[in-house]
């Protein structure tokens, strides 16, 4: 069930290359290849003509044979765009390695890693869609965030929204002295819209869903049973965006043949809430809040991790107390979240809300502590670079839960142990006991939506969804970061790589999250009144110039944040890799010959979170 | 934590009371017999039953479920009831980042929603843009498409704050009239038009002024109306 994993990689130094690993590139591709060797930068530079060949030697020779993240820069000064590919080793672990490719800005053409790597697929639609660099060879190379008709790329460096105010926070209206105005008054349409010189809305034609509906196949084609047998029709359904089994505003475009789904297409972005443009506006410290509403169940997690990224091109150390502290809540959220997940699961299956009160239950509990700790139940906004914003607050508030009850004030630690020692094992044990052997869950889930461990690393999933198809690739062991590889857990595995194993292989990760927990505790106790907050304490901080791709093992999967630094107190790009976009790369696969009911509980099983997805 | 009371026309804080005492009632049927008006029963009984549209956007959508769980319990207002179809709505919250591509679907929804319905903005976003105004694809308030009735702020909302709109839409509710309400006059209501995905979001009733800006384009951007 678990896979040891052995505990003596060393800290990690993501920014090097091994001289010999990239010695074999060098020497395949005298000519192709060049390292990337501005001031904070590191990896290797790969001429677009030769960029599939040298790809399919990372994976195969260098055997770095998971893509995880595709982050594209407008350098408008050099008159580029650079395309920035991370890949990792699923086998030895350890840090990422780093090749780029460049193209120039009126002529934005690159082959597409797709053949390589599936896990490009999604994430070049949105290179394309917000950047405007188009992937040759791509199998279906369309607008992915924003919709077919929209003007412009967004993240070009000279695209500006309609409520542009300045390149860069803080803006002069507002601060030292400023008096700001609501911005509806500067546009003559009162409201967030801009349209192209010369556009007349007269005669438009929305592009619609034509699109979306043609990558499915027309309606028409043949069912593939012969039309001596049973004819059926082959039917276009839509799902969502506002359906309540699609969490959140997700939509699924399914062509069916009888209640069988032969194609599917995942449609995105009615959640694209423009974290990376207006992080590239923000401060570094600014954009702390804003991380929280990606993953807006995990938002401790998504604050570690872009800590995480921005104290490494810093410098910044963190204090012991800090970092205990950083896993306790990080922990307690990877349990909410699975906790979250399993209720929700049920309710895909049809046991409607009920085991989902349950689990809100305990959810509630420790977002008392949440709340007691960092001021707010979801949005946190706790990490600090160099720390927590808060130690320890001495009592944990929690309501009245009775008539004529007495709003209670409970000791935190108190309140720590009873969670950690009492109530989360029992909750958990509770849930196996009632939901593992139940006879609905069982028949519903074992063997559906199997996805196998190769097309699991090429689709690129992480996290939970990848060791369920039997990869014990976890960061928190392979780049170890905080304080993890002083901590005794296991990184739980399944193999079957169905629905069945993803719930399963949830209850084990709550049970290594308790066991991590129950590790904490004590050092928590032993470490009272200790530092919690190191570094500079202002609002702006100024990050050297370079680049960084910081990632963390979040409950969905790996959360990574590229940022590329021009020395001044906004980052430059400001790019995230969401574990939930990428995710949703083999829902396809996974949904092919099942029927529509068991669509809903495999996208219950991956874990999507649509803030995280659309960004 | 609670949120404040937004709307301007609720009624005063008195407790409606369903029973109407000025008017007598003989000593014996006091316990069984009340006399009231139509209006008061009619609104007492839609306040006390309105069904949420099933129906989240974003994160606020979180904190509506929280809501809607055991520690909140909706069931104590009548409100318990989550319907995902809109034709069995009467209330549509509107939990969550409003977008451009999201909201014709959301226009689409209000309009096949029976009357009287009434709309919840929930947390910032809903309320006016929130954190997020400045985006390209962000809508800065629904209510610059459908109308609200009660805005709630936070970002999100506690559920108790949510809990307090609800309060807040009742009070709303028990001050309406059948006499004066849009939904028994003559006619039929005008569906809200659905807007259109262009190179940006086309508010149809924005037509005519889109055409004109597009003749003026050398202006453009500096015109500033009242």
């Amino acid at each position: 069930m678990f896979q040891e994993t052995e505990n003596t990689m060393s800290t990690p130094s993501s920014d090097v290359t091994a001289n010999d690993v990239t010695d074999v590139l060098f020497r395949k591709f005298p000519n192709a290849i060049q390292p990337d060797e501005r001031e904070g930068y590191s990896g290797i530079i790969v001429s677009p003509d030769h960029l599939v060949e040298v790809a399919q030697s990372i994976r195969d020779d260098l055997r770095h044979d998971l893509l995880t993240s595709l982050s594209y820069v407008d350098y408008i000064d050099e008159g580029y765009f650079e395309v920035v590919y991370h890949a990792y080793d699923t086998r030895k672990g350890g840090p990422a390695f780093n090749f780029k490719a460049r193209v120039p800005r009126d002529e934005a053409v690159l082959p597409s890693l797709t053949g390589v790597w599936l896990s490009a697929n999604l994430q070049e639609r949105e290179a394309w869609d917000l950047m405007g660099i188009r992937f040759t060879g791509h199998p279906n190379l369309k607008r992915l965030l924003t919709w077919e008709g929209f003007e412009g790329h967004p993240l070009r460096k000279d695209w500006r929204e309609p409520f542009y105010e300045e390149e860069k926070k803080p803006f002069k209206s507002r601060w030292p002295e400023g008096h700001a105005e609501r911005a509806e008054n500067r546009l003559p349409y009162g409201m967030n819209v801009q349209y192209p010189p010369e556009f007349t809305p007269d005669g438009w034609v929305p592009e619609g869903d034509a699109a979306i509906y043609e990558a499915l196949g027309a309606p028409t084609t043949d069912s593939g049973i012969s039309l001596h047998h049973i004819k059926t029709d082959q039917l276009i359904v839509n799902m969502g965006p506002q359906h309540p089994s699609t969490h959140g505003v997700f939509r699924m475009a399914v062509t069916l043949d009888g209640e069988t789904i032969t194609r599917l297409e995942p449609v995105v972005g009615y959640l694209h809430r423009n974290h990376e443009k207006i992080g590239e506006r923000n401060t570094y410290l600014g954009n702390m809040p804003f991380t929280d509403r990606l993953d807006y169940i995990c938002s401790m997690s998504n604050n570690l991790a872009y800590a995480l990224t921005v104290e490494k091109m810093i410098g910044q150390e963190v204090p012991e107390r800090a970092e205990l502290l950083r896993i306790l809540v990080l922990e307690l959220t990877r349990i909410i979240n699975h906790f979250w997940l399993i209720g929700f699961l049920l309710n895909d299956l049809g046991a409607f809300f009920t085991p989902a009160l349950y689990m809100i239950m305990e959810r509630e509990l420790i977002l008392d502590l949440f709340e007691a700790l960092s001021g707010s139940r979801m949005m946190c906004n706790y990490m600090r670079f160099g720390g927590v914003a808060y130690d320890l607050p001495s009592y944990v508030g929690g309501p009245a839960v009775k008539p004529g009850d007495k709003a209670r004030y409970l000791d935190t630690m108190q309140f720590i142990k009873d969670l950690v020692y009492d109530r989360l094992p029992k909750a958990t044990d509770q849930i196996d006991t009632f939901l593992t052997q139940n006879e609905v869950l069982v028949s519903r889930c074992k063997g559906v939506g199997i996805l196998p461990t190769d097309l699991a690393i090429a689709c690129g999933m992480t996290g939970p969804v990848l060791r369920a198809s039997g990869v014990a690739y976890d960061i928190r062991r392979s780049d170890p970061y905080s304080i993890y590889n002083e901590l005794d857990f296991d990184v739980a595995v399944r193999y079957n790589g169905d629905t069945y194993d993803r719930y399963l292989i949830r209850l084990d990760e709550i049970r290594q999250s308790l066991r991590i927990l129950e590790q904490i505790i004590p050092r928590l106790e032993a470490t009272e009144g200790q530092e919690y907050w190191a570094g500079k304490r202002g609002h702006t901080i100024r990050v050297p110039k370079g680049e960084h791709y910081g990632h963390a093992d979040n409950p969905k999967g790996e959360l990574g944040f590229y940022i590329v630094s021009d020395g001044t107190a906004n980052p430059y790009r400001y790019h995230i890799r969401a574990p939930s976009l990428i995710n949703i790369t083999a829902l396809e696969a996974m949904c092919q010959g099942l029927k529509v009911a068991d669509s809903v509980v495999i996208l219950g099983s991956l874990d999507i979170v649509l803030g995280e997805l659309d960004r | 934590m609670s949120a404040r009371r937004l709307t301007a026309n609720t009624m005063s804080h008195e407790v409606v009371s369903l029973n109407n005492p000025d008017y007598p009632v003989p000593e014996e049927l006091r316990h069984n017999v009340a006399i009231t008006t139509l209006d008061r029963i009619y609104n007492w009984s839609r306040s006390r039953s309105v069904w949420p549209m099933l129906f989240g956007l974003a994160c606020c959508a979180i904190e509506m479920i929280a809501m809607a769980a055991s520690r909140y319990d909706p069931a104590r207002f009548g409100m318990e009831v989550m319907r995902p179809s809109p034709r069995q709505a009467d209330l549509m919250i509107v939990a969550g980042t409003v977008t451009k591509k999201m909201v014709p679907q959301i226009v689409r929804l209000y309009n096949q929603m029976s009357e009287p319905r009434y709309v919840i903005a929930m947390g910032a976003c809903a309320s006016g843009g929130g954190p997020f105004k400045e985006g390209y694809t962000v809508v800065d308030g629904i209510d610059k498409f459908i109308p609200v009735d009660v805005y709630i702020p936070g970002c999100p909302p506690t559920p108790q704050a949510l809990l307090q709109g609800f309060i807040t839409l009742h009070e709303k509710i028990e001050g309406q009239s059948i006499t004066t309400v849009p939904w028994y006059r003559k006619g039929e209501s005008e569906p809200i038009p659905v807007p259109v995905l262009g190179p940006d979001l086309i508010d149809v009733r924005q037509t005519a002024l889109i055409r004109d800006m597009a003749s003026q384009v050398s202006d453009a951007p500096e015109a500033v109306i009242d």
